[in-house]
């Protein structure tokens, strides 16, 4: 069909025909300056993409499992992991934010990562997963509300605050954290809407 | 298909330079997917046409609904902001923090905690936090109130500037949660027995509803509608030209 050949800017609904070759350049539209980043080959290539996702997976379960910040003062400790956080603020008579808080910062990353894992790992050997038409869908519905990198620099405000009341410990998860906001920063480069051109062509073959 | 205009692909090292600009934005060589009759599907981006997707309004490829434009885009941007701003007012009036330790208990409120953190030196952190949580709220619902009003008014004013301050709006967005992570880690960490234990104040859930409700307002808000004025006058023009050559390329009736 040759509207196949065609790209419609997600902002400004302008029809663009497809350049035959993106390579290691940026495209984006020339009306409104929106980047069209579902453009084949206009990003770092998929097996990339997988490793650093599978990476970030890792990583995230680290960053939940051990306690994030420490805190010392007049000889009692306590710690604060990420889930700590949330059954502290359920607890505290504050439900919603307390949801909040866990979508935000552990059950979206987690759906995200694990949403593009299931696609990519896949795809990167050949194959095509079943469930496919969901997925994309499902990342694009839940990576806004992820806010990993916002609860990064919450914790940093948190230390600083807490500096001049008791000794503060950096825990082995904010260590983890940083890493994992600069791998979800990667991640949140790929847009999974690219994949439909991709799995096209494993069905082809 | 000949107006179509190939993508500007700039290279990679430029890419800090401003964009060029269109000659003339919207001249007629600008054809947007609606007058060509076609739909691009905004899951997987597929672009099909109208007229074969009457029938069932659903992507051929992915199997999600088509939209033109998003429904009811203006109205529901409007009404999610004025429940956005009524709760700004709590957010900021309220207590965010209640601390109570053997000297005493205490209230805190987002602006005073700035306040505190500036009088005591710690002024990096004021600004951060100023920034995040009364800042970034307050420009988002300025924003969002100029983009709907202009959208509404069908104003060409710097349409391209505004296509930018609406990809700011939702970049920025999420960073206002920041305030009520730090209150979440701070509930955690401080609760010392008798000695000094601090409790989430009423402001954070108001502040809470602040940040989710302006996200979903940013993501109701349809940055197409903005550009969408930019033909009105001229289809008009348009039509008048081509009633000879009889190639109406706009219909009226809509997907939803």
């Amino acid at each position: 069909m040759e509207y196949h050949r065609l790209i419609v800017c997600h902002e400004c609904d302008l029809l663009f025909r497809k350049p035959s070759s993106v390579e290691k350049r940026r495209a984006s539209c020339s009306r409104c300056g929106a980047s069209l980043t579902a453009l084949r080959g206009a990003r770092l290539p998929l097996d990339w993409f997988c490793a650093v996702t599978l990476a970030a997976f890792i990583t995230f379960c680290i960053a939940q499992s051990f306690p994030v910040i420490e805190l010392c003062a007049n000889g009692m400790t306590s710690e604060a992991t990420l889930f700590g956080a949330v059954r502290a603020l359920w607890s505290g008579n504050m439900r919603v934010v307390a949801a909040m808080v866990f979508c935000s910062s552990i059950l979206f990353p987690l759906i995200e990562l694990l949403c593009l894992l299931y696609l990519l790992v896949p795809i990167c050997t050949g194959k095509r997963p079943p469930w496919f038409n969901v997925m994309p869908r499902v990342v694009q519905l839940v990576r806004p509300w992820g806010m990993v990198e916002v609860l990064m620099l919450g914790v940093l405000v948190t230390i600083v605050k807490m500096v001049s009341m008791a000794e503060v410990i950096p825990g082995p998860g904010l260590f983890a954290l940083g890493a994992l906001t600069v791998m979800l920063g990667v991640v949140a480069l790929f847009d999974p809407s690219g994949l439909w051109a991709v799995r096209d062509e494993i069905r082809s073959s | 298909m000949a107006s179509v205009r190939s993508s500007r692909v700039r290279p990679r090292d430029r890419s800090l330079t401003r964009p060029l600009r269109a000659s003339k934005p919207a001249s007629t060589a600008a054809l947007t997917a609606r007058r060509a009759g076609l739909i691009g599907c905004h899951v997987c981006g597929l672009v099909q046409t109208r007229i074969e997707r009457q029938a069932d309004p659903r992507c051929a490829r992915c199997l999600h609904v088509l939209h033109e434009r998003r429904p009811d885009s203006l109205t529901r941007t409007v009404s999610l902001l004025a429940a956005a701003a009524l709760a700004y007012i709590p957010a900021n009036l309220l207590p965010i923090m209640h601390a109570s330790s053997l000297g005493g208990a205490e209230d805190d409120t987002i602006l005073g905690g700035v306040a505190y953190f500036w009088t005591s030196g710690d002024w990096p952190l004021a600004v951060v936090v100023f920034i995040a949580s009364v800042l970034v709220p307050m420009l988002k619902l300025v924003a969002l109130t100029l983009l709907t009003a202009t959208v509404r008014r069908g104003s060409a004013w710097r349409r391209r500037e505004r296509a930018g301050l609406y990809r700011l709006v939702e970049r920025i967005g999420r960073w206002s949660m920041l305030d009520v992570f730090v209150v979440g880690l701070t509930v955690t960490l401080v609760h010392f027995g008798s000695f000094a234990v601090v409790t989430a104040g009423p402001a954070t859930l108001a502040f809470a509803a602040v940040v989710i409700l302006t996200m979903l307002a940013s993501h109701q808000f349809d940055p197409r509608l903005i550009w969408d004025s930019a033909h009105a006058g001229e289809r008009l023009a348009r039509r008048v030209n081509e009633e000879g050559r009889g190639a109406p390329l706009t219909t009226k009736k809509r997907i939803s």
